[in-house]
């Protein structure tokens, strides 16, 4: 799965740690799923979606190869 | 969360700590301390016996502070190391029961061996995810 985190994040002056602590997760797992390594939880996709004031679908998307 | 989490880390160091003295207490106690007195012993094991559940009490609280990430991690760890123990330890007891190996099949070897797997395994996760 894409995600448009680290562009989301950037565009908001947020550092992984900051954004890790307002969703509840560790440092490591923001960086995990920007480098889409690790697809997150439904629950930690919709606080994502709720921070940043976006559909989780504008955030998160599937591209198939 | 994190101080939540650190606490719950501490009590896990704590109670691991614990668990090895008592463990050592009970082991060498007899010998060493109180000349094999049998009730000295039984109590000196049911206290290192109690002071292992509540190792895993702290050590089941700890994961439940862990984010999905990390659980995932150690979730992965885990399975595999299960399975390895179990291929291996029985393996391990086969040999020995057909005398392929000179010396008894120790507990305490397959303790080491689960141990120095779930580090590896973590460690090896750990890296494939950050």
């Amino acid at each position: 799965m894409k995600n448009r985190l680290k562009v989301l994040r950037a565009e908001n002056s947020f550092t992984q740690e900051d954004l890790a602590d307002i969703i509840g997760v560790s440092r490591q797992t923001i960086n995990a799923i920007e480098k889409e390594k690790f697809d997150p939880s439904l629950p930690t996709a919709f606080r994502i979606s709720k921070l940043f004031k976006l559909p989780i679908e504008a955030i998160f998307y599937f591209e198939e190869n | 969360m994190k101080t939540a989490r650190k606490k719950n880390l501490y009590q896990l160091a704590a109670w691991t700590w614990s668990w090895v003295a008592t463990m050592a207490i009970a082991t060498f106690g007899p010998k060493y301390i109180w000349d094999d007195h049998t009730v000295l012993t039984a109590l000196a094991v049911s206290v290192n016996f109690a002071n292992g559940i509540l190792m895993i009490i702290a050590n089941r609280n700890l994961f439940n502070k862990f984010d999905e990430l990390e659980r995932k991690i150690h979730l992965e760890s885990l399975a595999l190391t299960l399975g390895l123990t179990v291929v291996v330890g029985l393996s391990y007891s086969l040999l020995d029961t057909t005398n392929l190996i000179a010396y008894t099949a120790e507990i305490s070897n397959l303790v080491l061996f689960i141990g120095v797997t779930y580090l590896i395994c973590v460690t090896i996760n750990t890296r494939r995810y950050v």
